[in-house]
């Protein structure tokens, strides 16, 4: 029940949003996220946009790597990235 | 979701967690547990057979992470005693349709008449209302923090439009005061939580920071695809090894530290917090939400009360145990003989995300919780 998807922000009309998920247009509420705007990635949740998403970073990955491999711990970088 | 098959790159990335993982907890006396508490979650972590490819030094258990298994019979009741009303339409997301209440489902009473539709999105209620002026449409409103927002969202459009046709039925719960409840039982024996990714894109990472202060738990906030899941469990086997306990964000892209603060107020706007019942776990204190007194002209609780008689039939169903993480779906007497996903006896059956209904698709293989 608790998927969201990540969806395209194609245009805002007021706080309806028409949002692109592979191809499929529909319209998704911006009520609880009025700061998205057109071209943000946001993930949409039972019709409502609920946060803008960025693209999944690949350098958090090979950070991931570099510290398995002996490089120091990459918690606090993302945690600080986070906050 | 599904991004197809993995790269060779995160072949070997997978292969090196879980030699990773097993050199940090592979020397304890006992295997250490994490529990997911979100049923995208244990379907994602079956699905992938990441149970299976853990070192035996890792239980992952599964909690109350599904909104539909904790939801009581007699909520289902209550709805069937509204879906009868004449000139009544409910509306409700699709998972809900074939959960058993004391005698009967909403597809059951689909199936002979009663108006029942399901809706995508809450907002689609108002749709319906609109299109039925004549009718009364009564949403039904079960979930956890990612849909409690929505709801009270559609709610207040409600108002704005000057609908007066428009109804929620609420059964909305709350995920950290269930945890809670968990740590406060003494048997309950999880060392760390993998936490629900978009639940925590509402109430963000802060929700959680009791995990480590109250409880001295580890808890990682974590993604839905199988890699990132594991990286979520190496982060907890990080932090077990070491002794410690904090809250570790590995949803970056999606969950920051005070999630979305929009939504909470809408959700504050319209509900309020109240102590409510579990499905298979009882009360918990302030583990609910209820409408606000000023937004009772939409509570069709409050505005068309009813009662019903409770008539379950007491059955064999360890579903309260199997959330608690005490024992396995295979521990109890009905599963995969009385109870199977065609015919379920159980809430955790019912619903694609319960994990008596994940384990039954996909195996359990090895696991037998505490052995």
């Amino acid at each position: 029940m608790c998927l969201a998807v990540p969806a395209k922000v194609i245009e805002i009309h007021d706080e309806l949003a028409t949002v692109e998920v592979r191809g499929v247009r529909r319209p998704a509420s911006l009520m609880l996220l009025p700061e998205a705007k057109e071209g943000d990635y946001v993930l949409v949740h039972a019709g409502f946009a609920m946060q803008i998403v960025t693209p999944e970073d690949v350098s958090e990955m090979e950070a991931l790597w570099a510290e398995m491999n002996g490089a120091p711990r990459t918690v606090e970088s993302l945690e600080k990235r986070d906050g | 979701m599904d991004r197809g098959a993995a790269t060779a790159d995160e072949k070997a990335l997978v292969k090196r967690l879980i030699e990773e993982i097993h050199r940090l907890l592979g020397k304890r006396e006992r295997p250490v547990r994490f529990m997911e508490v979100c049923g995208t979650h244990t379907v994602s972590i079956f699905r992938a057979g990441l149970r299976q490819l853990l070192p035996e030094a890792v239980e992952l258990v599964s909690g109350p992470g599904c909104p539909v298994c904790v939801t009581p019979a007699s909520y289902i009741d209550y709805a069937l005693a509204y879906a009868e009303e004449p000139d009544t339409i409910l509306t409700t997301f699709g998972d809900m349709m074939k959960v058993p209440g004391s005698a009967s489902s909403l597809a059951a009473a689909h199936a002979v008449g009663a108006d029942i539709r399901v809706v995508y999105s809450p907002l689609d209620s108002l749709a319906v209302a609109t299109e039925n002026p004549e009718k009364r449409v009564i949403f039904l409103a079960v979930g956890f923090e990612t849909t409690a927002p929505a709801e009270a969202a559609t709610v207040i459009a409600a108002k704005q439009q000057g609908l007066e046709n428009f109804f929620l039925l609420s059964a909305q719960k709350l995920v950290p005061p269930a945890i809670k409840m968990l740590l406060d039982d003494p048997e309950t024996q999880v060392d760390g939580f993998l936490l629900p990714g978009h639940v925590a894109v509402v109430t963000g990472t802060s929700a959680f920071e009791f995990l480590p202060r109250d409880y001295g738990r580890p808890g990682v906030v974590a993604g839905f695809e199988p890699l990132e899941l594991l990286r979520a469990i190496y982060r907890l086997a990080q932090m077990t090894a070491a002794g410690e306990a904090r809250i570790i964000n590995e949803y970056n892209r999606a969950v920051r530290s005070d999630g979305n603060p929009a939504a909470r107020k809408t959700m504050d706007t319209v509900y309020e917090t109240i102590d409510t019942e579990w499905r298979g776990l009882g009360k918990i204190p302030a583990s609910g939400l209820a409408m606000r007194t000023e937004w009772s002209s939409f509570d069709i609780a409050a505005v068309n009360p009813r009662t019903v008689s409770v008539t379950a039939k007491p059955t064999a169903c360890r579903c309260g145990e199997v959330l608690r993480g005490r024992v396995s779906p295979p521990d109890c007497p009905l599963f995969g003989r009385a109870c199977q996903p065609e015919h379920a006896v159980g809430p955790c059956m019912v619903s694609v995300e319960g994990v008596c209904a994940a384990w039954h698709k996909y195996g359990g293989s090895r696991f037998r919780y505490g052995q």
